[in-house]
């Protein structure tokens, strides 16, 4: 049903941190690695090697730069991948209820067995988080790692989305944003995390911590603005002035 | 948005082809239309078929077309599929209005009524297809208030201009019916150009501060995360200059509107082979217009993924 409910149980989704990604896209690849064999898979691989190639990404990581006046520039590296929305346009476009949102944990995926591929949600997206699969006709996005988080097979500190535990600055993090007490709600609300785009109204799950202030005057990290004038005297006063000259 | 050609072409065609079935549905009904075998059979022949290539083609641009049928379950939430179970339902009433005119030779009573159904399912279903549009919140220039009246308007349009040439075909003279296509000519050519000002004008809220969450400062790509084109890119990238969608909305403006008007105005002043040349050649002209119009309407639509793009507003 394309429906959405009207409350979900947890609300999982990642928090990512663009004060400490450095863009390496470890998380972009892992991701790739991961779901290429996992619930969705494959995801198409064309031309890899080759001078266009072309495919489909449930992660992008983007690199933006900053101008802020007289202040230094910024350098934000800038993860994308489905924000598993509270209101996600994208399920109640679906014609076909291939698109659903879970109620139990709020995440949003596609089933591909009832998928026609009109790409229509791809349309709804505000965020492109959903990519068209045109080997099999039918569109693919992020699972939050479905295929993990819930994996027995895998050791517990092991089920977490791939992007997240590959990340080498910890800068993405996972868990459920419903329970105030969790990890995640409060890295939110110390660092101030964001809602993308929130005039949409779609509600995102995922949220994104900005950059804290930079550390620009000598103030900042404690030092006096100026160092003393050390004053020589005696033998080192005299040497002072003869290598002066 | 990439103007693809089977959606300009279901929405160009079936627009008009709903709109050509409600007015037969009314004109008949009404009685303003003989209630003759030939006239029912080649003006819902005309329709109909405008209708179902439309629908076919809307299938085409499917990734897996076989399953199609599923588009129409998800009715309560989706407009896609609200417009799917209409089409579909509309044919049940005009099948039956066919069998009064064509098999009967008869428009009035209960015939009449599945003539005035018809009309209303026709319309319901053009009010979904614009609602697809209409709904989808990252697109500024469709989530707005003029994609509805605009589509339904250019719907009874075309379907008008289609119906002049019916009449003159079949030598019924009847100036409301010309008037009426004059006066949707007029309305559908003012509300266009509304709508257009309106575009040229109006950007969505987001910006690429509010899609980063970086709140200060003038942000610019400093590198892409892939080295081509990836499927956002070529679905949702689409850019036409300035200068090149200037030239075409002119060709729109003359061809989809001033041209058939001034022709169908013509045709309400002389008879004969002349009057029939006139509403002919207005109504080849307006369909040109309105594939313009169609590609414009796509290709202008600014969706928000531009913005992790390299675009600062949509
Ligand atoms: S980010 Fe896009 S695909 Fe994911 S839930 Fe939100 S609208 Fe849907
Ligand atoms: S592409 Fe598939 S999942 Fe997306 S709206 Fe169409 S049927 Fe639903
Ligand atoms: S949660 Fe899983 S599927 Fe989603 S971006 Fe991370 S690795 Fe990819």
């Amino acid at each position: 049903m394309t429906s959405l409910p009207s409350e979900t149980k947890k609300k999982l989704g990642l928090v990512i941190d663009l004060d400490t990604c450095v863009g390496c896209h470890a998380c972009a690849t892992n991701c790739k690695e991961w779901n290429t064999g996992g619930h969705s898979a494959p995801l198409p691989d064309h031309n890899p090697y080759g001078a266009r190639p072309d495919g489909v990404w449930f992660n992008r990581v983007h690199s933006f730069e900053v101008r802020r006046g007289n202040r230094p520039n910024l350098t934000i590296n800038f993860p994308r991948s489905c924000l598993h929305c509270e209101n996600a346009g994208c399920v109640t476009v679906c014609p076909t209820g291939a698109s659903y949102k879970r109620v139990e944990d709020g995440i949003v995926l596609v089933n591909t067995d009832k998928c026609i591929g009109c790409k229509l949600c791809s349309w709804a997206c505000p965020y492109g988080a959903r990519e068209f699969d045109e080997d099999e006709g039918v569109m693919k996005k992020c699972t939050l790692c479905i295929d993990r988080i819930y994996n027995e097979n895998l050791e517990p500190e092991d089920r977490q989305p791939a992007c997240v535990l590959t990340c080498p600055a910890g800068a993405r993090h996972f868990g459920d944003l419903n329970d105030p007490q969790s990890a995640v709600s409060q890295l939110t609300a110390a660092r101030h995390g964001r809602d993308l785009m929130p005039e949409l109204g779609y509600k995102p799950t995922n949220k994104y911590l900005p950059p804290r202030a930079r550390k620009v005057d000598s103030a900042d990290i404690g030092a006096p603005d100026e160092l003393e004038v050390f004053k020589a005297e005696g033998f080192l006063g005299w040497l002072d002035t003869v290598l002066s000259k | 948005m990439h103007p693809a050609f089977s959606v300009i072409f279901f929405t160009t065609s079936s627009g008009a082809g709903y709109g050509l079935l409600a007015l037969m549905g009314i004109f008949g009904a009404a009685g303003l239309l003989p209630a003759d075998r030939w006239v029912g059979l080649a003006g819902l022949f005309m329709a109909l078929t405008l209708i179902s290539t439309g629908l076919l083609a809307s299938t085409f641009h499917l990734g897996r077309p076989e399953r199609a049928w599923r588009a129409m379950t998800q009715w309560r939430s989706s407009w896609l599929a609200r417009e799917g179970v209409m089409a579909v339902l509309t044919y049940i009433p005009a099948g039956l209005l066919g069998l009064g005119w064509i098999w009967f030779e008869d428009t009035r009573g209960l015939w009449a009524v599945a003539g005035i159904v018809t009309a209303i399912l026709s319309w319901i279903t053009v009010v979904c297809t614009a609602m697809i549009y209409r709904s989808l919140r990252p697109i500024h220039q469709w989530h707005n208030d003029w994609t509805v009246p605009a589509y339904t308007l250019l719907s009874l349009m075309s379907g008008a201009v289609l119906m002049s040439v019916l009449i003159h075909l079949f030598g019924v003279d009847n100036n409301y019916i010309q008037g009426l296509t004059v006066v949707t000519l007029a309305a559908g050519w003012g509300l266009k150009t509304l709508y257009w000002g309106f575009n040229r004008r109006s950007k969505g809220l987001p910006t690429v501060n509010s899609a980063l969450g970086i709140d200060a400062g003038d942000v610019s790509v400093l590198e892409l995360p892939h080295t081509s084109d990836n499927y956002l890119m070529k679905e949702m990238g689409f850019k036409v200059a300035r200068k090149h969608a200037d030239k075409l909305r002119r060709i729109s403006h003359l061809l989809g509107f001033a041209l058939p008007l001034a022709l169908s105005l013509l045709a309400m002043f002389i008879s004969g082979y002349g009057a029939i040349a006139a509403v002919i050649i207005a109504w080849g002209s307006c369909s040109l217009g309105i594939l313009v119009e169609r590609w414009l309407f796509f290709a202008e639509a600014k969706h928000t993924v531009n913005l992790y793009y390299g675009a600062t507003t949509v």
